[in-house]
């Protein structure tokens, strides 16, 4: 065997504290290795002995991934590193997307004694947040708030954005941010001359660089800019003159409703003219006035202004009219330049995917004869024989447009329709419900009403949603007089939204029926 | 074209005597070969060694000019039995692939390599695939060279280290007749750092001068008798003149004092784990001196009896650092004291958890847990008798989602799950199989198609038992890495040879898209020296199969639905195999976005695809992403009171794969994607064709915006 025989007494310390140890935690494809390579570089320029391992492998294709490295102190050459970073020994984490950062300090890898945490605020949400047919996003605030505690410093900003406004990717606006950051004891022109030596797509970098540095060392302008999309300012309505008078009866009559309301109210009718016109707003007024005169400052009017919110979405259903009016609004071809970041001298094709079934062509009938034909398997299967397929269409052109822009003109029409007519009866019964649950468990009616945010999507989707309402309300039977009502019915609403084929509604209902016996 | 180019690395595999090489622990390894005098070289791709492939591949031309062979095997069992040419031959030859899963394909011709014994030095360079960032099953390739007596190199994970052992490796090869493993582990492979580099040598005898004077002898034949003799060999001669190369030229090492009561023996790969968990007991300083005796296994098979007992000996007990599982190495040095009636105690699996990575946590417990129980003196009071609590940290675990791999945004395999999904809502659930690849990523949220698998190419064969009739007929996947690796005839021969009546999907994607887009024989690119544009359904027609379905735009999500339907009620009974093509996304933007680049810089007409979602038109119930899961459609809370579910958004990293729209389309989803083409440079008359209709367009805008009241902005 080769003899390394050395002499060395136990010292009581740390004898690697003198390494700098620097993780940084990514989403695959974010370009962690290009960071990595960037720090190595600045390290290697500045005569020190580093060296850098990542574990990427197959979590490059879009998974969490991590890279380390480690930074001799000065004059030390023969270094020994270690290839992989210990929980409780970390100087600097870079976390490249929030719950990264909470993975970072899951992991232990962000300890109040000595790191400093580098985070980019901004989400790459994973695939379980995301398939969640209700509101799966993780929390954000949690991560922040365990940061603030376990962090030594604690330096976040939306990095994403930064790096995009300047054309670049997030791995340049980090660097920048790690150049501000002052951890690493390199001067900010070495940061940069490292991008430079790599030699890629360097003006941009280095701009992407700048606005990290900035974000991280003039604190006031970073959070100056706002975080997420400014609010759309209210705009003030455009149309007829008689029916802006309309609207402004209509916004006296919101006025006089309760307080907690009102908001709600406004936003409600503002939704149900543009779904429709004047006459209907006045018509979800009335709706809403019936609920506000039965309710009482006894809870707040809680009932009242879930019942502006879901009213309104229940009588601005998602029929045909809607869709074809939607999209052919001049509003939309703007937003969708903008979007695409189109310029003039620019062209803008723009396709429509439309898959029209016979439930929507016969929705669009006279409502007697729709409901005739809705219950004729000839003629639906007819009507499925004429329409439904899927239809590309091109609303850039007049031959795609003029259809569309025909059917978005069927408004007036709108409330003869079969679809109106169901929707419409659904949604009283729904009110019905909800008003004889309100004397006996004001809490349980308020529930119910919770119930329409179930009902969405299309086509199946809309079958299933609205399967899973009345699966619910059917489910709220069996618990209604209970003392617990209300609670066990927020508990089916949720559990209707955890899942689409709709096992944890199953499983809450298989609770309570133990219970109920 | 592999996804990764080393073209500007290669030429540091030039470097002279006396020069600096800066860079990752796979390039130090394949310019150690070439310093080496090596003769050929080759391999399988897979992590973490893909890298190797890609390095050898790009530098070909060199290669070439020393007079070395380089083949991009077909397998790790074809690259295994490469080695063959240093049975007679004093040639060196270097083949490299991961393990244990490379090693497990790789060891039939390794077994039989290890009995002929070779002349020239034979090196296997094993990325073994084990701990953080692992593709595969947790398991040790170092049961092979148990086996089949290989010897098992573990370096020092540093580059001078590596390299060093790759020259040694080869010394080791000759002077015991006998292939020789050099295992490189994950974060090994991708280590960066510097070491002193030496002239390239051209191998003595090329394989070209082989060829001119072929060699042959029977008793190399792994045949009776020889076999019989072979064995004898090995133990009698080769094993012994390996223990003497490795003591002779100090292949293993000895660090810290010379006596101390306690001591560690370490896998060389371990050393530098085991060098910071004493660090940060302050018993060793920052370049590693260390207070503790440490015997550094570079070789980890075989084992050198005298100098095991040597350092054992006068120490009160000593520690094994062996990561995974069966502790191999412990179990022969506890023989090796008992059979020396030796008093040191020794320790290992009993203080270290069987299982699992040593992470630097485990490290640092398990050497502190040692030294309280075996030398209490030698650490500090704080770890002694430690007084402050560590910092309450808030549990962060039901908050962070896991995130695993998945498809690439724009990836041509996802509609292919997607229509999957689509045919079991209509049929129901069906016994599905997966294979090695990317799309094993269907298994995962939110498809969950696929429930085992089995091995490379081995898709379909796992399927074989499910042939008995039944409601619904079995699917297997497949992808065309595996169809070529192994599948052809172990999963594809055995479906037509046994009549099978299910289903196969090969999932060809132009490239060995899992490992870093190497080409394979059915990619579609040019490859100067290799053979490609070997169609697949051909391969399938000659082994016989009749019923084949060439899909060649897999983003078609309504005609791969009805293809895999008709695949799945067809009367016809024979194997059904179709074959799903479109080029992996990440391959097919490197080689499109610079030259779109360039047409639209020289004014030439180009249309950029990418999708969008009408934010009013998506009610938030997110049945796209369940069909999806691209990491390009995501989800956006809106500021609208009225609305509690955030909706689909799609960002500007999506590539315009047209997904969204076909299924959208063929799962009858929404209205509310679109998608927008953005003509660069387009022609004049298609801008004043264009013009005319905006203008009218917007006049039947403004018309109607007139009549109804109206909160959109205001147009300027």
């Amino acid at each position: 065997m080769t003899l390394h025989e050395s002499l060395f007494l136990p010292q009581g310390d740390d004898g690697a504290r003198a390494i700098t140890k620097l993780v940084i935690m990514a989403v695959g494809g974010q370009g962690g290795g290009v960071l990595t390579g960037w720090v190595e570089a600045v390290a290697r320029a500045a005569g020190r002995a580093v060296q850098a391992t990542s574990v990427a492998g197959v979590a490059q294709r879009t998974g969490a991934t991590i890279y380390y490295i480690e930074i001799a102190p000065e004059g030390v050459e023969n270094t020994v590193f270690s290839l992989a970073p210990s929980a409780g020994d970390v100087d600097v984490l870079i976390a490249a997307e929030m719950m990264e950062a909470g993975r970072a300090i899951q992991r232990g890898f962000v300890t109040p004694d000595r790191t400093t945490l580098i985070a980019s605020t901004h989400r790459a949400l994973a695939v379980s947040e995301k398939m969640v047919p209700g509101d799966g996003i993780a929390n954000a605030e949690e991560v922040m708030a365990a940061a603030e505690i376990a962090a030594r410093r604690l330096l976040t900003a939306d990095m994403e954005r930064l790096a995009v406004e300047q054309g670049s990717v997030i791995s340049a606006s980090l660097f920048g941010a790690l150049a501000g950051s002052r951890a690493l004891p390199f001067e900010r022109e070495q940061f940069r001359d490292a991008i430079r030596a790599s030699g890629k797509a360097v003006e941009l970098s280095l701009r992407a660089f700048e606005a990290g540095f900035a974000a991280v060392t003039e604190p006031a302008t970073a959070v100056a800019m706002p975080e997420k999309e400014p609010a759309p300012i209210a705009q003030a309505p455009r149309g007829p003159a008689k029916a802006l008078a309309a609207w402004e009866d209509l916004l006296t009559r919101v006025a006089r409703l309760p307080a907690p309301a009102q908001e709600m109210a406004r936003a409600g009718l503002r939704k149900g003219v543009e779904f429709q016109d004047v006459i209907y707003g006045a018509a979800y007024l009335d709706r809403l006035e019936a609920v506000a005169a039965r309710d009482s400052a006894d809870h707040a009017y809680e009932l009242t202004r879930e019942a502006a919110k879901y009213i309104a979405n229940a009588m601005a259903y998602d029929d045909v009219i809607r869709v074809a009016d939607r999209k052919t609004r001049a509003a939309r071809t703007r937003r969708i330049d903008g979007e695409m970041g189109k310029r003039e001298d620019q062209l803008l094709l723009l396709t429509e995917f439309f898959h029209p079934r016979a439930e929507e062509i016969a929705g669009l009938l006279p409502a007697r004869l729709g409901e005739r034909i809705e219950n004729s398997g000839a003629w639906m299967a007819r009507l499925d024989r004429w329409f439904n397929k899927g239809r590309r269409i091109r609303t850039d052109t007049l031959k795609g447009f003029l259809p569309l822009y025909l059917i978005a003109g069927l408004r007036g029409y709108r409330v003869r329709t079969r679809r109106h007519v169901v929707e419409m009866a659904h949604l009283d019964a729904w009110l019905a419900t909800v008003e004889g649950y309100r004397e006996q468990d004001y809490a349980l009616a308020v529930e119910v009403l919770r119930c329409r945010r179930l009902i969405k999507g299309y086509s199946d989707t809309h079958a299933r949603g609205l399967s899973k309402f009345d699966i619910v309300l059917d489910g709220i039977t069996l618990v209604a007089g209970r003392e617990d009502a209300a609670d066990w019915a927020r508990r089916l609403r949720e559990a209707a939204l955890k899942d689409e084929e709709g096992k944890a509604l199953r499983g809450a209902l298989d609770t309570i029926r133990s219970f109920v016996g | 074209m592999a996804e990764r180019s080393f073209k500007r690395e290669v030429e540091d595999l030039r470097l002279g005597a006396g020069e600096t090489f800066t860079g990752e622990g796979i390039l130090a390894i394949t310019k150690a070969l070439l310093e080496a005098g090596v003769g050929y070289v080759g391999g399988y791709q897979g992590a973490p060694i893909s890298h190797l492939m890609d390095v050898l591949a790009d530098a070909e031309d060199l290669l070439s000019e020393l007079g070395v062979r380089y083949e991009a095997n077909a397998s790790e069992a074809a690259a295994a039995a490469m080695l063959a040419a240093s049975v007679h031959y004093p040639i060196r030859g270097a083949v490299t692939f991961k393990g244990p899963v490379g090693v497990n394909v790789a060891s039939d011709a390794l077994a039989n390599l290890a009995s002929s014994g070779v002349t020239g030095g034979a090196l296997v360079i094993v990325g073994e695939d084990y701990g953080e960032g692992s593709s595969i099953m947790q398991e040790r390739s170092h049961g092979f060279a148990m086996k089949s007596q290989f010897w098992l190199l573990d370096p020092r994970p540093n580059l001078p280290s590596i390299v060093k052992s790759v020259k040694q490796g080869f010394d080791l090869s000759e002077a015991s007749n006998t292939p020789v493993m050099l295992m490189v582990r994950i974060r090994s492979c991708h280590v960066t750092g510097q070491f002193e580099t030496a002239d390239n040598v051209i191998p003595p005898l090329s394989v070209r001068d082989a060829l001119s004077n072929p060699r042959s002898d029977f008793e190399r034949v792994v045949l009776p008798p020889f076999s019989y003799k072979q064995e004898h060999d090995k133990i009698d001669k080769r094993w012994p003149a390996a223990e003497a190369f490795i003591r002779e030229n100090g292949l293993n090492e000895m660090f810290g004092p010379q006596t101390a009561p306690v001591g560690l023996v370490v896998q060389g790969g371990m050393f530098n784990g085991v060098i910071r968990a004493l660090q940060r007991l302050g018993l060793a300083d920052v370049e590693g001196n260390s207070a503790i005796p440490i015997y550094c296994l570079n070789v980890t098979y075989p084992m050198v009896r005298d100098e095991f007992l040597e350092f054992a000996s006068g120490k009160d007990a000593l520690l094994m650092v062996e990561e995974g599982q069966p502790e191999f190495i412990e179990q022969s040095l506890a023989t090796m004291l008992n059979r020396a009636g030796s008093p040191t105690r020794l320790h290992g699996k009993d203080i270290f958890p069987m299982a699992g990575e040593y992470t630097g946590q485990v490290m640092l417990d398990s050497v502190t847990t040692f030294l309280k129980q075996a030398a209490p003196q030698l650490l500090p009071g704080q770890v002694r008798a430690p007084n402050a609590p560590p910092p309450e940290i808030p549990d962060l675990s039901e908050t962070v989602p896991i995130r695993p791999p998945g498809f690439c945004t724009g990836c041509p395999e996802r509609p292919i799950f997607a229509a999957m999904k689509l045919v079991e809502g209509e049929l129901g659930k069906h016994q599905i199989s997966g294979d090695i690849g990317c799309h094993l990523f269907g298994s995962l949220p939110p498809f969950e198609i696929g429930g085992q698998t089995m091995g490379y190419g081995l898709g379909p064969a796992s399927n074989a038992a499910f042939d008995g009739g039944g409601a619904r007929r079995a699917v297997s996947f497949l992808g065309d890495g595996g169809f070529w690796h192994n599948g052809l005839s172990s999963s594809i021969g055995n479906m037509v040879y046994n009549k099978s009546d299910s289903v196969a999907i090969i999932v060809d994607n132009y490239y060995s898209a899992a490992t870093g887009g190497q080409d394979l024989m059915s990619s579609r690119a040019d490859n100067p020296t290799k053979a490609t544009n070997n169609p697949i359904s051909k391969a399938l027609e000659g082994v016989g199969v009749k019923w084949v379905r060439q899909i060649d735009n897999t983003y078609e999500v309504g005609k791969l639905r009805d293809t895999i339907r008709e695949a799945l009620t067809t009367e016809y009974d024979g194997p059904k195999v179709i074959v799903a093509s479109s080029e992996c996304m990440l391959n097919k933007q490197r080689r499109e976005k610079p030259v779109k680049k360039k047409a639209i810089g020289e004014g030439r007409r180009i249309e950029a695809p990418r999708f969008g979602v009408d934010e009013d038109i998506c009610t938030g119930d997110h049945a796209c992403i369940r069909l999806s899961g691209c990491p390009s459609l995501s989800l956006k809370t809106l500021d609208d009171p009225l609305r509690d579910d955030p909706v689909a958004s799609i960002d500007q990293t999506c590539v315009g794969c047209g997904n969204c729209g076909e299924v959208a389309d063929a799962a009858v989803l929404c209205p509310s994607f679109y998608r927008a083409d953005v003509v660069h440079n387009p022609r004049p008359g298609e801008a004043r064709m264009a013009g005319l209709r905006r203008s009218v367009i917007g006049w039947l805008q403004a018309r109607r915006a007139a009549k109804q009241v109206s909160f959109d902005e205001v147009v300027q």
